[in-house]
């Protein structure tokens, strides 16, 4: 177990990176803590299996430095590190049994075949692979070759932390949940400090204590789920997060007043904006209420899908998103409001802040 | 559903059977005749059943040119497999050394066979071959023509030369098939180089080995050419293969007979061969 701690990390694939662009990772400073669920979170493409692998180790950071518990661990091979990593395609040795498979982190580190054989066993009960220990992993189905990997990285009970790479990708969704329940209940029992690369939102929420959103190379926002639905940093965390994503509109801000095409909206607080920024007003659907009440707005498109409705519909010649209940209704001349506490002021796709 | 016979379809694949017939049947069948009947030329064949068969499996001859050639077939596998292997793992796997190497490995199976054989006639010659008077300015006693021993060196050495790529660029595209992750997961387990080579590449190149191997094994059980050219099957009979033995039969000899059963033996032999190497390779592989 340790706490990791990335010092100005940057990566460039090419050589010799000349301009901000040629970074596949923009600066990257951050602590994680000993013992944390991380999340990371964000599109393809946008660094997050860099930043994994360069904590493993497998990448050598082009600039900056890692530190474990304060030691400078940058220029340490993986196996120096001491880090289990699980890989988004199951990687499998396929002339060995399964039993062997998982064995075979711990018999290279020449750990004592007693121990070996609990640990195993420990983790062929846990992943429900028992009948098939003595078989050879060739034949096995995607998911239970997935399981074998993802034993390789749990059956190691002294890693300082163990990174997972979208591992439940090529698993049935029943079996996702089951899963991703027995990782969190090996996290509470140990205590490793985890990190979870995925692009699957509910993933992410329900298995981390922090989320890490990262867009474009860079780490836009982390926070726990609840800061990421309420307050997205970014307006990327916005529309990534939740389902469907925060309606962000431009708006012209004056003082305490949002306004939209015609409307204004009244803000609780004063966002400091500086002149000539590009700002945009961000609302989830959820803290949108449709009724009899408040600025006009035309229903485009009504999506039911079970617990609640989803309301497509054009505000201010613009598209929005509205959750309304499974039995709520929708008025023949609809009208919103918008909740005043859940209002975001974004200036240059960044959250601004103010005084109230 | 209703199954249309249209007869048509045989058309369809007659002249590839005319091909074949003409390539191989005809040939062969020719062979057969040749081989149970006995001729004195004028075109008069008398009968002669097995007799041919069994003259050629009772001729020491025979015998000694099939050791040959099975100790030369496993001398040059079991040096250039392991040694295609070891090159194939050394190669650079991306950057400009890429095309380079390739291109460099493939040269040597660009060469015709009895070109290959006369690059290695000339230098072995002790009185203008680079290789040869080298050797005997350093004081080595070498000369293919005189001694049994340097003419096997000089074939083997050919074949190595002339083969060895082909070993090399099999085992490097299955390498170059294995996905990144193997090896990045065989670090982060702790792999010494030498499981990552047992525990994935090995695996991975199996199939491919499988065919290096019996592509290797057939043709050097087949050699004719290379020590045809270099050593014309001498000193004495120290270098005539099954081959060479029969091409001095039929055309040397002109005993047709002898030569068209020896012809049909070869070929069993060969079939045989690879049908057991192909099937326990393969079997093993399932299990493994």
């Amino acid at each position: 177990m340790a706490r990791i701690n990335l010092e100005h990390i940057r990566h460039a694939y090419g050589a010799k990176p000349k301009s901000e662009s040629d970074y596949a990772l923009k600066e990257v400073h951050h602590e994680w803590n000993d013992g944390g669920a991380y999340a990371l979170l964000g599109p393809s493409g946008c660094g997050k299996t860099t930043l994994l692998n360069i904590i493993s180790g497998l990448i050598n950071p082009s600039e900056g430095r890692i530190l474990f518990d304060g030691t400078d661990v940058t220029h340490l091979t993986t196996q120096q590190r001491n880090i289990a990593q699980v890989f988004q395609f199951p990687v499998i040795y396929d002339t060995m049994t399964v039993y062997d498979n998982l064995a075979f982190p711990l018999r290279n580190r020449r750990v004592p075949e007693t121990e070996v054989d609990r640990r195993v066993k420990e983790i062929l009960e846990m992943t429900g692979l028992v009948s098939w220990a003595k078989k050879t992993a060739r034949g096995l189905t995607a998911d239970q070759k997935q399981k074998i990997s993802l034993g390789r990285g749990l059956v190691r009970s002294d890693v300082s932390a163990i990174l997972f790479d979208e591992p439940l990708t090529v698993i049935d969704p029943e079996m996702k949940w089951v899963l991703r329940s027995q990782i969190k209940r090996l996290h509470k029992q140990f205590g490793f400090t985890m990190v979870y690369v995925t692009h699957d939102q509910t993933e992410a929420l329900t298995f981390a204590d922090k989320v890490v959103v990262m867009y474009d190379g860079q780490i836009v926002q982390i926070g726990t789920p609840a800061e990421l639905f309420e307050r997205p940093r970014h307006t990327f965390v916005g529309y990534f997060i939740g389902s469907p994503g925060m309606n962000v509109l431009p708006a012209e801000i004056a003082g305490s007043t949002a306004s939209i095409g015609d409307q204004r909206i009244a803000l609780d607080f004063r966002p400091e904006v500086k002149a000539g920024t590009k700002t945009e007003l961000g609302i989830r659907p959820e803290f949108i209420s449709l009724g009899r009440e408040g600025m006009p707005v035309a229903v485009t498109k009504v999506e039911d899908i079970g617990r609640h409705k989803v309301v497509r519909a054009r505000f201010a010649d613009r598209p929005i998103s509205i959750i309304v209940d499974e039995d709520g209704e929708i008025p023949a001349e609809p009208r919103v409001t918008f909740d005043p506490k859940a209002i975001n002021i974004y200036a240059d796709s960044w959250r601004v802040g103010g005084e109230a | 559903m209703e199954k249309t016979w249209n007869n048509k379809a045989w058309f369809m694949v007659l002249p590839v059977l005319v091909l074949v017939a003409f390539s191989a049947v005809i040939p062969l069948m020719t062979v057969v005749n040749y081989s149970v009947q006995d001729t004195f030329g004028n075109n008069e064949f008398f009968w002669a059943g097995t007799d041919w068969f069994l003259d050629v499996l009772e001729s020491d001859r025979f015998w000694d040119a099939l050791t040959r050639n099975l100790i030369f077939s496993a001398i040059i596998l079991s040096i250039e497999i392991p040694l295609g292997i070891i090159i194939a793992l050394n190669m650079p796997k991306k950057g400009i050394g890429v095309p380079i190497c390739l291109v460099l490995m493939a040269l040597p199976l660009l060469i015709p066979w009895n070109v290959v054989g006369t690059i290695w006639q000339v230098f072995g010659r002790v009185d203008i071959g680079l290789l040869g008077r080298t050797l005997a300015s350093l004081g080595i006693n070498y000369n293919y023509v005189q001694n049994p021993f340097d003419a096997w060196v000089t074939l083997i050495v050919m074949d190595v030369w002339h083969w060895t790529s082909l070993v090399v660029l099999l085992c490097y595209a299955g390498l170059v098939s294995i996905p990144d992750a193997y090896y990045q997961a065989a670090k982060i387990d702790g792999a010494s180089r030498w499981s990552v080579f047992r525990y994935i590449q090995l695996p991975k190149m199996k199939r491919v080995l499988l065919i290096a191997f019996l592509l290797r094994f057939m043709d050097s059980f087949m050699i004719y050419t290379e020590p045809f050219v270099v050593t014309g099957g001498g000193p004495g009979n120290s270098t005539t293969f099954l081959s060479i033995d029969l091409v001095k039969t039929a055309i040397g000899q002109f005993d047709l007979g002898p030569a068209a059963a020896l012809s049909i033996i070869y070929f069993l032999i060969i079939l045989l061969l690879s049908w057991i190497f192909y099937t326990v390779m393969t079997t093993s592989d399932a299990q493994g």
